[in-house]
């Protein structure tokens, strides 16, 4: 079998987990996961660190065996083979700091058995610079230049926006979706919620779990938070901190998590703070945090 | 007292780190510095706690004593137990006996990590972490507290308690400036500062911010001028800086991120920046 002999088998679906799990002796890392991306599909995978979304993506491609389920890479085990379909950007970038631009392409493509393209212009001007000598931005961009290289079927990047400007982010942003036009499938971590939107369908992992999955508006359902407008936000604030409610600083408002409308109010009233009290939709944020138990 | 640091410049070599940068923040709020990898924050933060020399400008700020700072790297000794940072620190602040354990519990308390006081910080998660960092830097009680990046690369479900920290730090009377690269995290804080390559992009509340943005921004499915957009989920969003947007273009109110990548743009394009 060669690389090009490799496609999905049931039309689309790239990636798939069936009731997968994983143990690390008596530690439960992912348990009963189904889920798959399907081509031309950006599919965001959120959850808190330890939620088990690295094991996941780790066992989807093959790094590490399930111990419970099945996985499948392009319609088959994620072996060697199939893995040459893959692009993969780990959190850490995966490049070789001490090699320059250039270096890094070729050993890239070579491992691959493609050819190294052309370097984007943001680049051209560092082709032979070390890579540890270049802004953290520039590195991101070579890393997905990296993993595009051999044309995959399907990426799967971790934190890709990780410490990036708005300007930076929207440009990665911009080839995420150039490649889901083209049919790749994507499945991408991320920690800023505000890229939630970029996505077309929402995995959200906690405790080794997949609890929730769809839309940002289908993951936080009735989810509501409460909203308090007062002149007096610092007496606010101590008021409700001082009865146990998990209040926020919100612009010059204060916000409180997994709340009730009515007891925030009467906690309010009855210490004389005079304010404005409303049940609000949640942040997906404040979602997660009810889903984690926090 | 508002503390501020006032036409700020810094020059790095042939790099100039920060071109006339003003930030001034009140007793009692929480001003987010938001930006990229080098846009400045770190040196903007570090000049406002006295760790460099302004080459232009003005620092007000208090004392080193009544300044709490967290350094993006680091801010806690990996070696010793949580329990031990702190006391180390408040110790160099002066607090002992009572006075110093009490502070230490109520600030760890609130922190969630009481029940991980014996554990060497290097153990810790980078949620974890980043909070005892916080709680050093709050121990004292700080008029001033500068937080650099307090949650870049902290979970979700972390980050919300770590905003409610921040919190209130400004809820009990500190004065909070905090660096930040997600803008949601900026749109919580009372005002905001946006550097791009060690200028301002934008200051002022959020309303303030939006109010004075210039131009159209256009909501289309195929840009007319490719380097004039971005993607928000599957459609773009495209500027029209001057008075020249086409008349039939669907124009949307833009949010924080629009903005904020908008003048961005506009920025790079006048000094002849490739991003």
């Amino acid at each position: 079998m060669t690389p090009s002999d490799v496609g999905p088998v049931s039309p689309g679906e790239l990636l798939r987990a069936d009731r997968a799990g994983r143990r690390f002796g008596d530690v439960v890392a992912v348990e009963d996961v189904t889920m798959s991306v399907r081509a031309g599909e950006v599919v965001g995978l959120l959850g808190a660190n330890g939620a088990g979304k690295t094991t996941l993506i780790r066992m989807l491609l093959g790094l590490i065996a399930t111990s419970a389920g099945e996985v499948a890479l392009l319609g088959g085990p994620p072996d060697r083979v199939r893995r040459t379909r893959l692009g993969y950007v780990p959190q850490g970038l995966g490049l070789y700091g001490d090699l320059t631009v250039r270096e890094n392409l070729t050993f890239s493509a070579q491992a691959y058995g493609s050819t190294a393209p052309r370097l984007p212009e943001a680049l051209r001007g560092a082709a032979d610079r070390l890579v540890t000598a270049l802004p953290l931005g520039l590195q991101r961009q070579l890393a997905f230049v990296c993993a595009l290289a051999h044309d995959p079927l399907v990426l799967v990047l971790d934190e890709p926006t990780s410490g990036v400007d708005a300007l930076a982010r929207a440009a990665l942003w911009d080839t995420i979706h150039e490649q889901a036009e083209r049919g790749v499938g994507v499945l991408v971590t991320t920690h800023a919620m505000q890229e939630a939107e970029q996505c077309d369908r929402l995995l959200l992992m906690s405790r080794a779990r997949l609890v929730a999955q769809g839309s940002e508006a289908d993951i936080i359902g009735s989810t509501t938070a409460v909203a308090v407008r007062t002149d007096d936000w610092a007496h606010a604030f101590a008021v409700l901190d001082e009865a146990g409610l998990p209040a926020m600083l919100a612009g010059r408002d204060v916000r409180v998590a997994d709340a009730d409308a009515d007891r925030v109010r009467q906690v309010l009233s009855d210490a004389g703070v005079n304010a404005e009290v409303g049940a609000v939709p949640a942040t997906i944020e404040e979602r997660m945090r009810v889903l984690a138990g926090a | 007292m508002t503390y501020a640091i006032r036409s700020a410049v810094v020059r790095f070599g042939d790099t100039l780190a920060l071109d006339d940068v003003t930030l001034e923040v009140e007793p009692g709020s929480v001003v987010a510095v938001v930006g990229g990898d080098g846009a400045g924050k770190t040196t903007l933060l570090r000049s406002l706690v006295g760790r460099l020399r302004l080459e232009h400008g003005e620092v007000d700020a208090p004392s080193r004593q009544q300044i709490g700072y967290l350094p993006a790297t680091a801010g806690s000794w990996p070696a010793l137990t949580v329990a031990q940072n702190m006391d180390f620190v408040g110790g160099a602040y002066g607090l002992s006996g009572t006075a110093l354990s009490t502070r230490r519990d109520e600030l760890l308390g609130r922190a969630g990590l009481l029940d991980v006081v014996d554990r060497p910080a290097s153990q810790l998660s980078g949620g974890m972490r980043r909070k005892l960092g916080f709680s050093m830097a709050m121990l004292h009680e700080p008029l001033l507290l500068v937080l650099d990046e307090p949650s870049t690369g902290v979970d979700p479900v972390s980050r919300v308690d770590l905003w409610r920290l921040v919190s209130e730090a400004a809820a009990a009377g500190a004065a909070v400036v905090m660096s930040t690269t997600y803008l949601d995290e900026a749109e919580r804080a009372a005002t905001l500062l946006a550097l791009d390559g060690g200028r301002v992009l934008a200051s002022g509340t959020r309303a303030e911010v939006l109010g004075s943005f210039e131009g159209v921004v256009e909501r289309t499915a195929t840009p007319r001028r490719r380097d004039w957009a971005w993607r928000r989920g599957r459609e773009f969003h495209e500027y029209w800086p001057g008075e020249d947007a086409p008349r039939d273009a669907t124009a949307l109110v833009p949010d924080l991120e629009d903005v904020v990548i908008a003048l961005s743009l506009l920025r790079r394009r006048r000094y002849g920046l490739v991003s």
